[in-house]
Formats: structure tokens, C-alpha cells, sequence
């Protein structure tokens, strides 16, 4: 009878979700939004993911094997920071850049600082903004979509949406795409940011199978709406076009909510959003160099993070606030 | 430190077991701030070198004069007097270089590695070793730097010392000469520099034990 009796300690109630099966959850989230980019960019697109994708586990299984710690590859978080980093690398990308920055996302960003759990910022967003400092031109060549050269336009315009939206805040132009066309994606950028309904898609499966908390992406997405609105003398179309363009969606639902880089308790992980959504359009609204910064914005506050989790710790039951 | 130390031991401490950079971790701001280039980290590894020889030199002679009291200020004007000729040498005959270290090169007067030989070996220790210290932190610091800024150099530009390495088709990664490849090379840089002191000491303990 009493072999019956296991005695362990707590916890004694074990939820099913382990690294694995959350990060096979963000694969699947993800996967909409690859597909898209394969509709509108072609087999360049195709290749670009699988690279990123390669390098990633590589580098992370060799590093693993050459240190001789325990390999870790089989968590796929490796995969995600893998796909995360070639959704923001655009198509037109020659094939070394998702090599270079897979490696760099793995070795310096994750694994030189401990691996899964450890890292302090993104590995993905660290690559991208790396490359982006690295190869601006390379990284900012966005080529139209495949459906539209048809309309006769040039193969590669450069001028992204947030470019237009910009021009047409200021009052100097007014061409900016369809809101349907950034829903659907048919506009230049890079791979993973066009398709809107995907990755909403995607972001709506894991607020479902909480694997991410809704309060980072409302509040990320919220604060800069409310920003545009009030600056932007409540034009609500260009708004809506606003939240439509750039990274914001895949940094909001897939970038923003990295467990290791966010804060823990609701109060910090709503001043974290609020914090991302603000500096993203500062630097939008108010810079003139960068057009996008979604990424900065989130490495920014993925450096905050320990400090957030510091001030908005839940206190002990019963613990007095000391004076003096 | 039990051992005696003489002129040769004195000077293989700078420059290896007691290196500047890599150990100590003293005079960051210069390690990051000129290393784009490698003329610019050996210039500035030469002028750093000549005034930590001549203040070491200086403050050894005058060590039992200076009252203790007053050491700092006196340091401070040894110092700032070797800085102010390496920059009216470097103005008159180095113009190119010397631009392009800019405020860099008065700022050595603050360095801390100059400071710190000061402090705690120039202060205690006779002329002649003080001499070989400033000499062996000097070219240990000179060393690491211009390895620094080589390798930001490679692979921001292209380039060593100005002069084509990479292929043509090289696309220079612009990160290596922004701030941040110079915390991450830096980073990188220790990380072997560690590596390698553990694998050395870990040889030597054991070829003592097999002695023993």
C-alpha cells in the first residue's frame, strides 16, 4: 500500500506546457506568415527561412557539442529565433546575411550569455539590428511582391509603406497603400512583416493557448495607436494604416512577448508594452533616419526588463513597507 | 607578490600575466573609443606608452619627496606635463594622426592605467623597475589595442594598416567600427584571452605535479 504513496516535494500539480511544446506553439503561430511570404516573394523567400533556420540549430547543437554541455536543440527554440530572424530580413537579401546574423543571434546573443532563459535581449531583434546597422542597404532593399510588377511598377521601389505614411503625416504626399493590400500583405518589406491577417492569425492562436499574454501585444499596439491619434490630429485612417505597416504586429505578438526578455508580473509587463509602443513612435513619428523602430524599441525595453521586474515584484503577505 | 622582482619579470608582467587590457581591464575608454582603426591603436599604444615610462620614471625618483598628502596632485602634474609634450610632438610632426585621435590624446593625462602604476608601483618601487614596468604595461596595452583595432578594421573596412585584405566583393560590416563592435570584439577578445591564461595555468600545475 504505501509504495502507492509517492512522497515528493512541491509543486505537485504540473502544467503539460515545457519549453518544447510552447515553442512548438510559436512555430505553428508562425507559420502563416512564412507561407505568405513564399505566396509573395517567391522561392527567395523560401530560402531565406530555411538558411535562417539552419544556421540557428547548427550554431546551437556545435556551440552545445564543443563546450560539452547538454544539447538543447531539441527545445526548438532555436528554430523560432530561426524563423523570427528571417521574417525580418527582406527577400531580396543575398544568402549570407540570414548566415551571419543566425550566428550571431545564437553565439553572442543567446549562448555566450547562458543559453535559453539567460539571454538579455532578443536574439532575433539583437541579429536583425546588428545587420541593419552592418548592411542598411541590404537590409532596406524591400522588393515589391509578385503581384505587383503586374501593375507595371518597378521591380525594386524601396519605398515602403511607412515611408509614404510618413510623407503623408507631414502634409507632402499622399500616396500610401490600401489598408486591404497591408492586410493581405501585397507591399513591399521584409519577409515576415507584410501579411497582417497572418500574423494576427498566428498571434490570436497563441493568445488562445496562452502561451503569450495579451497584455503585451494590447498594450504595445494601444499605446501607439493612441500616440498617432493624438499627434497625427485624429486621423483615424492613417492611423489604422500606421499600426498596418512595419514590424509592429510581428514585434507585438512574436517579438515583444519572449519569455527571457519580458517582464514576469502583469503591472511590469503592461509598463513594458507601454514603454515599446512609446518609444516606437518616437522614433517613427519624430526621427528622420529610421522610418521603423519596432526593433529598437523592444531591445530597448528588453534591457529594462530586470529593472521592471525589480520595482513591480509582488510584495510578501503581510510584509510592512519600512520607513526610514 | 612573494617573488623578488627584477627588470625582466617586471616587464613580462605588463605585459602578459598583468596585462593592461585584458586582465586589469583599465583604460577603457581609449581601448574603445580609437580602436577603428590600427594606426590609431598603435598611436595611441606609443603615446600612452612614452608618458607611462616618464611619469613612472619621474614619480619613482621623486617618490620620497612628494608628502603623502599631496601625491595625487603632484602625480597629476608629472603626468599632465608628458601628455602636453607627446601632444605638441604629435601636433607638430603626426598632424594626420593626431586629428584623428583627437581629444583622446589629452585625456591620457585621466587614464587609469597611468594612474594605477603610479599609485601602486611607481610609489614603492625604485627608478630602474619603475621604468620597466611603465615599458611592459605600456607595450602590453599598445599590443592589445592595435589587435583590437586590426581586427575592428578587418572586418569594418576591409582594410590593416589602410591596406586592401579582403576580396573586393567584401560588403564591410559596419557594426565592427561603431561602438558596439567594440564592446563585442573587446568581449570576444577576452573570452580567448581568458581561455587561454586557464589552458597555461592548468599545464603548469600539471608539469609541477609531475615534477613533484
Amino acid at each position: 500500500m504505501l509504495k502507492n504513496l509517492a512522497i515528493t516535494s512541491s509543486p505537485h500539480v504540473r502544467s503539460s506546457a515545457t519549453t518544447r511544446r510552447i515553442m512548438q506553439d510559436v512555430c505553428i503561430a508562425l507559420a502563416p506568415a512564412g507561407i505568405a511570404s513564399i505566396v509573395f516573394f517567391g522561392g527567395s523567400a523560401a530560402m531565406i527561412i530555411a538558411i535562417s533556420v539552419i544556421t540557428c540549430v547548427l550554431t546551437e547543437f556545435l556551440y552545445q557539442k564543443l563546450m560539452g554541455s547538454k544539447i538543447t536543440v531539441s527545445d526548438w527554440s532555436a528554430v523560432v529565433t530561426g524563423l523570427l530572424l528571417a521574417y525580418n530580413i527582406p527577400a531580396s537579401a543575398p544568402l549570407w546575411i540570414p548566415v551571419v546574423g543566425g550566428v550571431f543571434a545564437i553565439l553572442i546573443v543567446k549562448q555566450l550569455f547562458g543559453g535559453i532563459g539567460s539571454n538579455f535581449m532578443n536574439p532575433a531583434l539583437a541579429a536583425r539590428v546588428m545587420l541593419f546597422v552592418s548592411w542598411s542597404g541590404i537590409m532596406t532593399a524591400y522588393p515589391n511582391t509578385r503581384f505587383m510588377v503586374d501593375e507595371g511598377m518597378d521591380a525594386i521601389s524601396g519605398a515602403t509603406p511607412l515611408a509614404g505614411l510618413a510623407k503623408a503625416f507631414a502634409g507632402t504626399g499622399a500616396e500610401t497603400a490600401s489598408i486591404g493590400n497591408l492586410l493581405l500583405g501585397n507591399v513591399p518589406g521584409v519577409l515576415g512583416e507584410t501579411c497582417k491577417i497572418a500574423l494576427l492569425l498566428g498571434g490570436a492562436y497563441l493568445i488562445v493557448r496562452q502561451v503569450i499574454d495579451w497584455r503585451i501585444p494590447a498594450c504595445m499596439i494601444g499605446t501607439v495607436a493612441v500616440l498617432y491619434l493624438i499627434f497625427g490630429g485624429f486621423n483615424f485612417e492613417l492611423t489604422v494604416k500606421e499600426l498596418l505597416s512595419g514590424g509592429l504586429i510581428l514585434g507585438a505578438f512574436f517579438m515583444a512577448t519572449d519569455y527571457a526578455t519580458s517582464p514576469q508580473t502583469p503591472l511590469g509587463r503592461i509598463i513594458f508594452a507601454v514603454g515599446c509602443g512609446l518609444i516606437l513612435f518616437v522614433i517613427r513619428f519624430g526621427e528622420k533616419t529610421y522610418p521603423e523602430g519596432c526593433s529598437f524599441a523592444i531591445l530597448f525595453m528588453n534591457v529594462c526588463t530586470p529593472l521592471i521586474d525589480r520595482w513591480t515584484a509582488p510584495k510578501y503577505f503581510g510584509e510592512v513597507k519600512k520607513h526610514g | 607578490m612573494a617573488k623578488k622582482n627584477t627588470v625582466p619579470s617586471t616587464l613580462l608582467n605588463g605585459l602578459i600575466t598583468e596585462n593592461p587590457t585584458f586582465t586589469l581591464m583599465l583604460g577603457m575608454c581609449p581601448t574603445l573609443g580609437v580602436t577603428t582603426a590600427a594606426m590609431n591603436g598603435i598611436g595611441m599604444g606609443l603615446a600612452t606608452t612614452f608618458v607611462l615610462v616618464c611619469s613612472n620614471l619621474f614619480i619613482s625618483l621623486l617618490r620620497n619627496i612628494i608628502p603623502d598628502k599631496v601625491r595625487i596632485p603632484s602625480y597629476i602634474i608629472v603626468i599632465a606635463s608628458f601628455v602636453t609634450m607627446v601632444d605638441l610632438f604629435m601636433q607638430a610632426f603626426l598632424p594626420d594622426l593626431r586629428s584623428a585621435l583627437g581629444s583622446y590624446i589629452p585625456l591620457i593625462v585621466v587614464n587609469c592605467i597611468i594612474f594605477a602604476r603610479a599609485e601602486s608601483f611607481a610609489a614603492k618601487n625604485p627608478p630602474l623597475l619603475s621604468l620597466a614596468d611603465g615599458l611592459g604595461m605600456g607595450i602590453g596595452f599598445t599590443i592589445s589595442i592595435t589587435l583590437l583595432a586590426a581586427i575592428r578594421e578587418l572586418f569594418g573596412t576591409g582594410t590593416i594598416f589602410g591596406a586592401q585584405v579582403m576580396p573586393e566583393s567584401y560588403q564591410p560590416m559596419g557594426i565592427m567600427t561603431q561602438v558596439p563592435g567594440g564592446f563585442i570584439t573587446l568581449g570576444l577578445m577576452m573570452i580567448l584571452a581568458n581561455a587561454a591564461r586557464k589552458s597555461i595555468q592548468k599545464r603548469r600545475a600539471a608539469r609541477k605535479e609531475a615534477a613533484a
